[in-house]
């Protein structure tokens, strides 16, 4: 076996110095009844060339985003990501190391740390970022958990435009604590609507921009009212490249921002691994989840980084941390600087006009659809339409016809009432042939 | 003076590096490297995009107008900054691991190779399920396997590490229970435990009552018998456990806990000992997470991304979290809300369906390895461990010596006393030898421990280089050599950290 290097000479040699008789016998402390006696009933153990030809045929069986007109987003984003960010991340010293415990000998991933922090800083408008979570949902459902032990209150409030599944996975942790969800209707443009939900028992009220409608919402009165009534503005973005064409959660009154990062640096990999963005107000740092990389410096006074504050963490505190969180998202987070160290302000910011200007084009081409109503009033790179018929059907019959029309709403929420509603996406990768051959394919599909 | 055949000298006649003069910042190739927010020209950028017309009239003046404060760089300086912060990181590809507990072992390049096939890494999570049929035959695939080798008969894919692995199990029993009309309000679980399990317990909402250890290093059986009660949802239990032991009593511990009404989770992190070899299925477990990144060898990465799927039993699979793959006349679905077979799941953990590269590497290494491979892998990571005990146990201090241990070898600073040198101590002078230190002061139950985890993927020279090493330092220390330990590391890219001062003063992100 490849990966194996011990051969029978050296087992026979290491059992010796052990002084055991068999390799069994150092199993002898299992149960002899839970003793398998030879291996399961899997098949045995194949070259490169047969699991390469095995794994080869199960990826010819899916259909890559990239080979034609593909309109996905809601929550997971296409993005070109430039070739040295991927050769990079597979540096043996960044992919072959673990968590940075002995920080002597990881200054390489302490400091990309460091610089993703800032970068997030730096985009979210928040001076404290954490080392990255799993993803958006689970950092956004972590911002939650926060905000209750921050107010010592029981009860968040979440907009109807917040990503489902976020909803769904903020529930999942806050139930059980004893906190609260009111999840409000799913509505287009609604986010403003929180505002009359908050009272006195509000930890936060969590909010998206561009929410999963794609509407883009100025939420500064938002933070106003939540702050009035003592409760934190939660901020939540699933594109990350918004962030350089919209203003920020931090300029726009936010006490927590937190994002899905895959956008930047990372593939859509079927929805994982992705890298969740968590950052907030300076006085909040002692409640966040997660890594914390810090700068210090060593006994020669040289500057250096290491992991900090982990008295807030599982392997200090046990059952009083402020979360179970072990790991972060390490080479998800250093594919995301690598990228966005690429990119820069000005490569961001032109990024994100791309984007913006492919929906628009997006959206003029659907506009002109016999049948074809666009419902989002603002948006980034993504907006819901109505369709005369049901979304589910349209998507289905274009599939066939090899185009990817978006994501409907009724997978995302059933109960939503809105069968009938697509969210489509364009982002740089989008071209604009692929956009005529979607509305010459919608046109027709909607003729029949 | 020794030269080579040309007559080129390849040893240096004296030490002569401290006096060249150089003001240098670094060490030779080894340079300080700054922050990319100090590097040049901030107007940079690597990439080159198109001009794009902007018209700001879909955003309603929402647009960023203030500096966001970015630094870039061009693609040649982009490679050299981080190529020469990764060469400030040790990692497995240089040399053995030994971090006890975190099972650093080969990281395949064909694991890489196949996650970046575009049929999987360029498909989206909501994409039409007729076009990434593919993609739900691999979580299948991987379903199959896993089942197969802890025989249990469910398993929920979706969580995206171990300690996430943690709270599905946790709040899969808490869903189970409240089903039958049954809340319980405490976890039991012993003083060895990782950090993880009180955490994740308090997440799920539990109290946590920690099990007394016996002096050979498993769960007290008797205390647990004590505090077993209609008042405990579930115990949580490492196996093999956080010292490096099979808990030979554990059937007995599965069905003490079921007499209770209770639920037995495993946490699965050390499964690298056992698999192929045995089935905690066939101990009485009704959960357990599975570390892809351990056992399964999906890389670091330098703290994640990980996957921690958690193998369920038939009392606990109708309530496993959402998406669940179901097969059709059609083909194989994706249920994604609790509906139809997935009536009774207690929701969602995350978006989408958990950590799909991830299931691509595993599998792909669970096909190469074969049932016979993997069997392999448990004997030759007991037989490396076990030969590292019994190595270093000529100098060191084995926190339980009698018996064989499982994937790793604990010891205690019992042998240190009276030398004025600590574990930590000993963990730095290992870096001046060329390795990463073992797991340090980790499990708590053991003074100053010291877990060394060596994995079967370490070839005999070199785990015998990493013995040579640590029973050298053993003799340094026994010779009161101490200004060795004291200082170091003395070759590392950096001396000791102070990270009294970053906590005090956190700062977390750069400034002008």
């Amino acid at each position: 076996m490849r990966y194996l290097p011990l051969t029978a000479a050296d087992r026979a040699e290491m059992l010796g110095v052990i002084g055991a008789p068999s390799i069994d016998a150092l199993f002898a402390d299992v149960p002899a009844s839970a003793r398998l006696a030879g291996p399961v009933d899997l098949p045995p153990h194949q070259g490169e060339l047969e699991v390469e030809r095995a794994m080869g045929r199960l990826a010819a069986r899916n259909r890559p985003a990239g080979a034609g007109p593909f309109f996905c987003g809601a929550g997971a984003y296409r993005h070109h990501v430039p070739a040295s960010v991927d050769h990079l991340i597979q540096r043996s010293e960044f992919l072959t190391s673990y968590t940075p415990y002995q920080p002597e000998i990881a200054q390489g991933t302490l400091q990309v740390l460091f610089e993703f922090q800032s970068q997030v800083a730096a985009l979210t408008g928040l001076p404290v970022a954490n080392a990255s979570l799993y993803d958006g949902s689970t950092a956004c459902a972590e911002a939650v958990m926060m905000a209750a032990r921050v107010t010592r209150r029981s009860k968040a409030v979440l907009s109807g435009g917040l990503h489902p599944h976020y909803a769904e996975a903020c529930w999942t942790l806050a139930h059980t604590a004893g906190v609260t969800t009111q999840r409000l209707p799913a509505a287009i443009d609604a986010e403003a609507a929180v505002i009359d939900a908050i009272n006195g028992d509000t930890a936060c009220v969590i909010v998206q921009t561009p929410n999963v409608f794609g509407t883009v919402t100025d939420v500064s009165a938002i933070a106003e009212a939540a702050h009035a009534a003592g409760a934190l503005l939660v901020v939540v973005t699933t594109e990350a490249v918004s962030y350089g064409l919209l203003k920020s959660p931090g300029e726009m009154g936010a006490d927590i921002a937190v994002a899905e990062g895959q956008s930047i640096g990372n593939p859509l990999t079927f929805g994982g691994p992705y890298v969740g963005l968590f950052a907030a107000r300076e006085a909040l740092l002692r409640q966040m989840p997660g890594r914390l990389c810090g700068e210090t410096v060593d006994a020669e006074g040289k500057r250096g980084f290491v992991l900090t504050l982990s008295t807030r963490e599982q392997h200090i505190r046990r059952d009083k941390a402020t979360s179970n969180i072990c790991t972060n998202s390490g080479l998800c987070a250093l594919a995301f600087t690598i990228h966005m160290s690429l990119l820069g302000e000005a490569g961001l910011r032109q990024l994100a006009k791309i984007n913006h200007a492919r929906a628009r084009s997006l959206r003029d081409a659907l506009a002109a659809i016999p049948g074809v109503e666009i419902l989002t009033p603002r948006f980034f790179n993504e907006f819901a339409i109505r369709l005369p018929k049901s979304a589910v059907g349209v998507v289905n019959a274009l599939a066939a016809d090899g185009i990817i029309a978006g994501v409907p709403v009724s997978r995302l929420e059933p109960a939503a009432g809105m069968d009938d509603v697509l969210l489509v996406c364009a982002t740089e990768t989008t071209a604009l042939v692929d956009i005529a051959d979607f509305a010459e394919a919608l046109t027709q599909e909607l003729a029949q | 003076m020794t030269m080579l055949a040309v007559g080129r000298p390849t040893r240096p006649e004296t030490d002569i590096a401290n006096e060249t003069g150089l003001e240098s910042h670094g060490n030779g190739l080894m340079q300080d490297e700054p922050l990319i927010f100090e590097l040049g020209n901030w107007d940079k950028t690597g990439v080159d995009l198109p001009e794009a017309e902007f018209d700001a009239s879909d955003l309603a003046g929402l647009t960023r107008e203030s500096p966001i404060g970015l630094p870039g760089l061009s693609e040649p300086e982009t490679l050299r900054h981080y190529v020469r912060l990764s060469q400030k990181n040790h990692a497995i590809d240089l040399a053995m691991y030994p971090l006890g507990s975190c099972t650093m072992k080969h990281n395949p390049r064909l694991n890489e190779k196949m996650a970046r096939l575009p049929g999987f890494a360029d498909i989206h999570p909501l994409q039409p399920q007729s076009t990434v049929q593919g993609a739900l035959a691999l979580m299948d695939e991987l379903a199959h396997w896993l089942k197969t080798l802890t025989g249990m008969p469910a398993v929920a894919l979706s969580p995206k590490a171990g300690a996430h692995g943690e709270l599905c199990g946790l709040l899969t029993i808490r869903a189970a229970l409240e089903a039958r009309g049954d809340a319980r309000r405490t976890v039991l679980a012993p003083v060895s435990a990782h950090g993880t399990n009180p955490a994740t317990a308090a997440m799920a909402g539990y109290q946590v009552v920690e099990i007394a250890q016996t002096d050979d290093g498993r769960v007290d059986i008797a205390d647990l018998a004590a505090k077993l009660g209609p008042d405990v949802a579930a115990v949580m239990v490492t196996n093999p456990n956080t010292c490096g032991l099979f808990e030979r009593e554990v059937i007995e511990i599965a069905r003490l806990t079921h007499a209770a009404g209770a639920f037995f989770y495993c946490d699965g992190a050390n499964f690298n000992a056992i698999v192929g070899r045995v089935r905690p299925g066939d101990l009485g477990v009704d959960a357990m997470h599975i570390n892809l990144h351990k056992t399964f060898s999906t890389p670091h990465g330098g703290g994640g991304p990980g996957a921690g799927p958690v193998v369920l039993s038939a009392a606990l699979a109708p309530f496993a979290p959402a998406p669940w793959i179901v097969s059709g006349e059609d083909g194989l679905h994706l249920i994604e809300r609790n509906e139809g077979e997935a009536a009774h799941a207690f929701g969602r953990l995350c978006a989408f369906h958990g950590q799909m590269g991830m299931y691509v590497r595993a599998l792909t290494y669970m096909m190469s390895h074969g049932s016979d491979g993997l069997r392999q892998v448990a004997e030759d990571a007991v037989l490396a461990a076990n030969y590292v005990k019994a190595r270093l146990s000529t100098a060191l201090t084995a926190a339980f010596p009698d018996g064989p241990c499982m994937h790793e070898a604990l010891f205690d600073d019992h042998w240190l006393e009276d030398t004025g040198i600590t574990t930590l101590d000993v963990a730095k002078a290992l870096i001046d030898e060329g390795f990463h230190p073992m797991t340090m002061y980790f499990p708590l139950v053991v003074h100053g421990a010291m877990l060394i985890e060596p994995t079967e993927t370490e070839p005999k020279h070199e785990i015998d280089r990493f013995c040579d090493a640590v029973l050298r330092l053993a003799a340094a220390a026994k010779a009161g050599d101490v200004a060795r330990f004291k200082g170091a590391p003395f070759k590392a890219p950096l001396r000791r950290l102070d990270e009294t001062a970053a906590a005090r003063k956190p700062r977390l992100r750069w400034t002008a």
